[in-house]
């Protein structure tokens, strides 16, 4: 036990969206932990049947004590101009789906007729995760033409680029009749969130490697040589993520409790640390500076992200001479001192930056942490109807101190509103008082709408019960239900508003994004942006050896 | 087959369409998920619900009492008011609703309530009986004899996985689960995620 008795970092100071869209990747994050707990899985290439121009089907397995994973691919021709990778597109050059156990013939012509045929394609309680995926047309016919010619790739457009194929949404958890997650949650080894849908871009990542191998040999047998396996360690699968990120997080308050309190607690017993160890000082030094050719490679348009980027890098050095003048192993608790430095003295950006760094070196404080990170939300589902009204306010007074002060009859605070599109049932936001659609508004407007239960809660009668209170406010309900729930899960909300005329929707999905391990934020508007994952990732050949620094190493 | 978290999703926005706060279709979503869950029609049993209100919304409880008599009364509203106060039963012992139209959107309430109570209850309507208990299934209470002695033959078949209501049933939800969602102007496209960029890199 520590002396210092180092407290949890403040909600309402940590769930700012300006925080929480400073996050970056750490040893926590998901595409990591997938990898440390599949490295030792048997990993085989079932099925690869593709013709001359990749196109066709192919199938990966990761296989251990009897059970299996199997991701179907499905590679189809399409016509340039058919080609976006937006969700909302109706063509891709491949669709992907894991399915649970090795596929029967029936299964594949089944998976065959289904999977690449976008919403209308339905799938079975067999499947767990879908996506679809283009390929990059700066990159994906340069490296063939390479190939084939007996070339290796130019590694300067590659590095621009990151990836072959960029996938849209990887969807789970029911979606197009895919598995319920009750049926597959007691696994151990998906206990980690988001799993399967890590283990399905890990997968797709081997496969454009393969693919693109396969067709520069087609193209010419003799002359035609492997991709270079240094090159292909460095490029990861591009993601674009829009909107739809957005609501996940508002809409699964435990879930990012969990997620945030994972970090928060990871920090604190970090901190707590009294003696710090030379070897562990130089592991966070070695990928500190490793992590730097990373972030001075990060290529954006977007000058809300260059500010950023530039704000990290300056911060970086003014870190740097501070840790080689002010920090050494003799210093008792130097990561508290660390931390402490930091918050004073650098911007958000690089003192979440060095927060994730600080995790490198404890696997001891990160892996048990790691099985912590999903929820059962159903159990959090029912309000305790039998609490009382005053009970209710001062959860309220204690929870939502910012957001309780927001005035919402200005304008500027109720600016936006979040609703679904009926052509691509997608959820965007819109400009209430610009726009036609506001009374359609999905239940995302949690300060707002927690305010107005605050003005309601202090109006009724305090003994009342809440069950008695809902009888006539049942148009709160829904943020009655918050309320309950951050009483127990301090991090499950965001604390503000969702719905200001300065709201940055990106801010949303790079919070969810740094979870799951994405790095190169690479924002094309303020609604949507490019990502990049397992960038510097084993190949799948070099999975049993290696170590979880991948992601720190050095692209070329 | 649909998925369980399909059939909450959209059961909870047809219900919002269909005039119910968000919050209380929040408790719609889950409660036709559990009814699908145990095997009961909860599907087919709310379209034909929702159809019926569409037009002319169902008054909300205003007391919770020993007996709650109306014309006409809602099988959500008299439910989420009896899961809120469900205390009051044991007080009560018995508590009555009358004239409740699709009285099988009751059960998930009173199931999910026999869980928070840590008793069985018992629900009859019609000649009808059911008993929830603690949530983790509701019986349908037809079983003439406690004990049988003897059976000739005790047969045993594999159900396929299919859904409990016609795809029919399941169009005429979602046509109404549609309604939550907004028709996009020219403008909205305009200023939407990703528009006027390109991102076909």
């Amino acid at each position: 036990m520590s002396e210092l008795n180092i407290k949890f970092r403040d909600p309402n100071e940590i769930m700012k969206l300006s925080r929480l869209g400073s996050f970056h990747q750490s040893k926590l994050s998901f595409l990591r932990s997938f990898i440390r707990e599949f490295k030792n899985w048997d990993y085989k290439i079932d099925l690869f049947d593709l013709d001359k121009n990749g196109y066709g089907t192919a199938i990966y397995s990761f296989s251990k004590n009897k059970r299996s994973y199997s991701l179907i691919c499905f590679a189809q021709h399409i016509d340039e101009n058919e080609r976006s990778d937006r969700v909302i597109a109706t063509k891709w050059d491949a669709a992907f789906v894991l399915h649970d156990g090795i596929p029967t013939k029936d299964d594949i012509n089944r998976l065959k007729e289904n999977v690449p045929k976008q919403e209308v394609g339905r799938v079975s309680y067999k499947e767990l995760t879908l996506s679809r995926a283009n390929r990059s047309v700066r990159a994906f016919d340069h490296v063939v033409n390479s190939l084939s010619a007996g070339k290796q790739p130019d590694k300067i457009l590659l590095n621009k680029v990151g990836y072959l194929y960029r996938t849209t949404a990887v969807y789970g958890s029911g979606k197009f009749g895919l598995a319920d997650r009750f049926r597959i949650k007691d696994r151990k080894e998906i206990y980690g969130p988001f799993r399967l849908e890590m283990m399905l871009v890990y997968l797709v990542r081997q496969f454009t490697f393969d693919q693109v191998n396969y067709i520069a040999k087609c193209r010419d047998y003799k002359k035609a040589v492997q991709l270079d396996a240094k090159i292909a360690r460095n490029l990861g699968i591009g993601n674009s993520t829009g909107l739809g990120m957005a609501p996940f997080i508002v809409n699964h308050p435990t879930l990012l409790h969990q997620w945030i309190y994972c970090r928060e607690k990871a920090l604190k017993e970090i901190r707590s640390i009294e003696e710090v160890n030379n070897n562990d000082l130089n592991i966070f030094k070695d990928c500190l500076s490793k992590s730097k050719v990373s972030v001075n490679s990060w290529l954006t348009d977007s000058k809300y992200q260059n500010s950023k980027i530039n704000s990290l890098k300056s911060d970086l050095i003014k870190f740097d001479q501070y840790l080689e003048k002010e920090c050494s192993a003799k210093i008792k608790y130097l990561w508290n001192e660390i931390y402490k430095w930091s918050e004073k003295n650098l911007k958000e950006e690089c003192l979440e930056y060095i927060v994730s760094m600080m995790m490198e070196p404890y696997d001891e404080i990160i892996d048990p942490l790691i099985n912590n990170m999903s929820s059962e939300e159903d159990e959090y589902f029912t309000i305790p109807a039998h609490k009382k009204v005053s009970d209710l306010k001062i959860i309220l007074e204690n929870n939502y101190k910012s957001i309780i002060k927001i005035n919402f009859e200005a304008k500027d605070n109720t600016t936006n509103f979040w609703f679904i599109s009926k052509n691509k049932e997608e959820p965007r936001i819109a400009n209430r008082y610009e726009e036609t659609g506001a009374e359609l508004e999905q239940p995302l407007a949690i300060a707002r709408d927690i305010k107005k239960l605050y003005e309601k809660i202090i109006l009724a009668k305090q003994s009342s019960t809440i069950g008695e209170f809902l009888l006539f406010n049942d148009d709160v309900r829904h943020v009655v239900r918050r309320a309950f729930i951050i009483d127990e899960f301090q991090y499950s909300e965001i604390q503000d508003n969702t719905i200001g005329a300065t709201l940055i929707p990106i801010d949303m999905l790079r919070l969810k994004l740094s979870f799951f391990g994405a790095v190169k934020f690479d924002p094309r508007s303020d609604k949507w942006l490019r990502i990049n994952m397992y960038q510097g990732a084993p190949l799948s050949n070099e999975l049993k050896n290696s170590n979880d620094t991948w992601v720190y190493n050095v692209i070329n | 087959m649909y998925s369980l978290s399909e059939l909450d999703t959209i059961s909870k926005r047809a219900s919002r369409a269909a005039g119910f706060s968000w919050g209380i279709s929040e408790e719609i979503g889950k409660a036709i998920r559990n009814l699908e869950l145990f095997g009961l029609p909860g599907i087919k049993n709310l379209s034909l619900y929702l159809k019926k209100i569409k037009k002319n919304h169902p008054e909300k409880i205003k007391k919770l009492e020993k007996e709650n008599k109306s014309k006409e009364l809602c099988p959500i509203y008299c439910g989420v008011a009896f899961l809120d106060q469900c205390n009051l039963l044991e007080k009560l012992k018995i508590i009555k609703f009358y004239n409740v139209h699709y009285p099988l959107l009751i059960l998930p309430f009173i199931s999910k309530s026999s869980e928070i109570l840590g008793k069985k209850l018992l629900i009859q309507y019609n000649d009808t009986s059911f008993l929830a208990n603690f949530n983790k299934s509701i019986l349908l209470k037809n079983i003439d004899t406690q004990i049988c002695h003897l059976t000739s033959e005790i047969r045993i078949e594999i159900l396929e996985n299919n859904n409990s209501f016609s795809e029919q049933d399941w169009k005429e939800l979602y046509k109404l689960s549609e309604e939550t969602f907004v028709d996009e102007t020219e403008s909205l496209r305009s200023k939407g995620a990703g528009a006027g960029l390109t991102d076909n890199d």
